[in-house]
């Protein structure tokens, strides 16, 4: 995919088509999040967009606590994708209390607060 | 700050306003009344202030509003909001402004009425784009993610962070200026109400409403004012993200390198520092800035506070007014991490007073592990 000047509506225009696609540095070869003009590894304004195969990991997790009157405990973790970078999420289909820092999910694209985000779930097998 | 800068300010007046309820006070009511004790302290009146050094959490050119509010012209105006380090921040660039003579008498003060006017943190920043759908509650969620991160890589366990709160807690018992004195177990932190895993409500500062200041003159005539003066002998800062999810390492924060800048710049090291403030806006906190300052080697932050060995008559005296956890906590605590060691330094420390502090260590920290800035602040014998 070609390199844009709006690095914002690119990712987002991603995800309301359903995809994750990130920024790959033409220069240093890194991918990085979020998405900006500038690469934060080595500060080369030309980008290639790649989707990202969605494996990566559970970096750090908590669990918010609130009340079952307003929606009960909730999860927010970092996750990392294998193409090398971190991003908060959520995984689904788990209680908040069982994701666990080191576990291996799948990210895809879902909604959160009304809007397509990247969520998490178990990786399969 | 490098070493041109080394000893050249001194701080000649500190004062507080307002801890724990302030009751009816705004927060610019709390800022006036903190600004005319450290005044007062230092035997000045407000018109011998010509810089201001101030942010608050009220409005967008916060210090433009105090310096109406006080009726002063300050000709040398700093109002960086890099959050909680601000004022530590401050004792940079009011060294610097006072050494080039861009004012003479350096006046850096905040107030916040957050307790009484909300009950929570005030604050005017907007959640970050790439986190808000997630719903993180800010700023524990932040704290949480790298206390988790903490705990994986090393082993830190939740006893050890409640360590730090029980420590906290034991200055503060001893401290008549400290809003929470009541007794604090480490089975109390571990039971008490869970915020975000793994901080309870007991890993968490207060909130409180609050003000504190501090006077700043040049160090030649520092000598001239009612107290023993406080030089600045080092302070620097570092900036490593904003957003949580952004940082480069979860346990590792920007306080390395802001604190390796001012020892530096102080021609000190740890083991040469007396009494060590920091600011804990969470238990994780501590033990991070402790190992990141260089008292432990990183991941034995958890060890190093196990069992009372920051507590009164522990083996390094940490945050020896209280701290965040238990003295005082106004949604930015930076003024105070200055304010106790400043007044350890003088030996008119409002608690415990340890003996013969000549060195003293004040850390601020801003945002989410954001902005670190470290301060060394020495007696006249340190010059
Ligand atoms: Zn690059």
């Amino acid at each position: 995919m070609e390199t844009t000047g709006h690095p914002d509506k690119m990712f987002r225009n991603g995800l309301a088509e359903g995809r994750i696609i990130l920024p790959k540095c033409r220069s240093c070869g890194k991918f990085h999040f979020f998405p900006r003009l500038v690469c934060p590894h080595c500060h080369a304004m030309e980008f290639a967009w790649h989707p990202v195969s969605g494996r990566g990991e559970i970096h750090t997790t908590t669990v918010v606590r609130q009340k079952p009157e307003h929606g009960g405990d909730y999860n927010i973790c970092m996750v990392e994708l294998e193409e090398g970078v971190r991003m908060m999420s959520r995984v689904e289909g788990l209680a908040p209390q069982e994701v666990k820092i080191g576990m291996v999910v799948t990210a895809y694209v879902g909604e959160a607060a009304g809007g397509a985000a990247v969520l998490c779930k178990p990786a399969e097998g | 700050m490098t070493n041109q800068l080394r000893g050249k300010a001194a701080i000649v007046g500190t004062g507080h306003a307002g801890f724990g309820e302030a009751h009816g006070l705004t927060a610019y009511e709390i800022m006036a009344q903190a600004a005319l004790a450290a005044l007062g302290d230092a035997g000045l009146k407000l018109n011998a202030v010509d810089g201001l050094f101030c942010t608050m959490m009220e409005d967008s050119m916060p210090a433009l509003m105090a310096a109406e509010y006080l009726g002063i012209r300050p000709r040398f105006v700093e109002g960086t909001m890099t959050g909680g380090s601000s004022f530590v921040n401050y004792l940079t660039s009011a060294t610097m402004a006072l050494e080039a003579g861009l004012c003479d008498v350096a006046l850096i003060v905040y107030g916040s009425n957050q307790r009484t006017a909300s009950g929570k943190l005030v604050t005017v920043s907007r959640p970050p784009p790439y986190e808000a759908p997630y719903n993180p509650r800010y700023p524990i969620s932040a704290y949480a993610l790298a206390a988790a991160r903490h705990m994986h890589e090393f082993g830190t366990t939740r006893e050890q962070l409640a360590d730090v709160a029980v420590a906290a807690r034991g200055w503060a018992q001893q401290n008549p200026e400290a809003f929470e004195r009541g007794p604090l177990t480490q089975e109390q932190v571990l039971s008490a109400r869970m915020v975000c895993d793994p901080l309870s409500v007991r890993d968490c500062c207060l909130v409180t409403d609050g003000g504190g200041a501090v006077v700043l003159v040049r160090a030649e005539r520092a000598k001239d004012f009612p107290k023993p003066p406080v030089y600045v002998l080092g302070s620097a800062a570092e900036s490593a993200h904003r957003q949580i999810s952004q940082m480069p390492d979860f346990t590792v924060t920007a306080a390395r390198e802001s604190g390796q800048r001012a020892f530096a710049a102080a021609g000190v090291k740890p083991a040469d520092i007396d009494v060590v403030e920091l600011y804990d806006a969470f238990t994780i906190n501590t033990i991070l800035f402790l190992e990141d300052l260089g008292f432990c080697k990183k991941g034995e932050g958890g060890t190093f506070v196990e069992g009372g060995r920051i507590a009164p008559g522990g083996v390094l005296p940490v945050n020896t007014n209280g701290g965040g956890l238990s003295c005082v906590h106004p949604g930015m605590y930076g003024i105070f991490t200055i304010i106790e060691a400043a007044r350890q330094i003088r030996g008119d420390a409002p608690g415990l007073q340890i003996k013969d502090v000549n060195l003293a260590l004040a850390h601020g920290n801003g945002g989410v592990l954001t902005s670190q800035v470290t301060a060394i602040l020495g007696s006249a014998a340190t010059l």
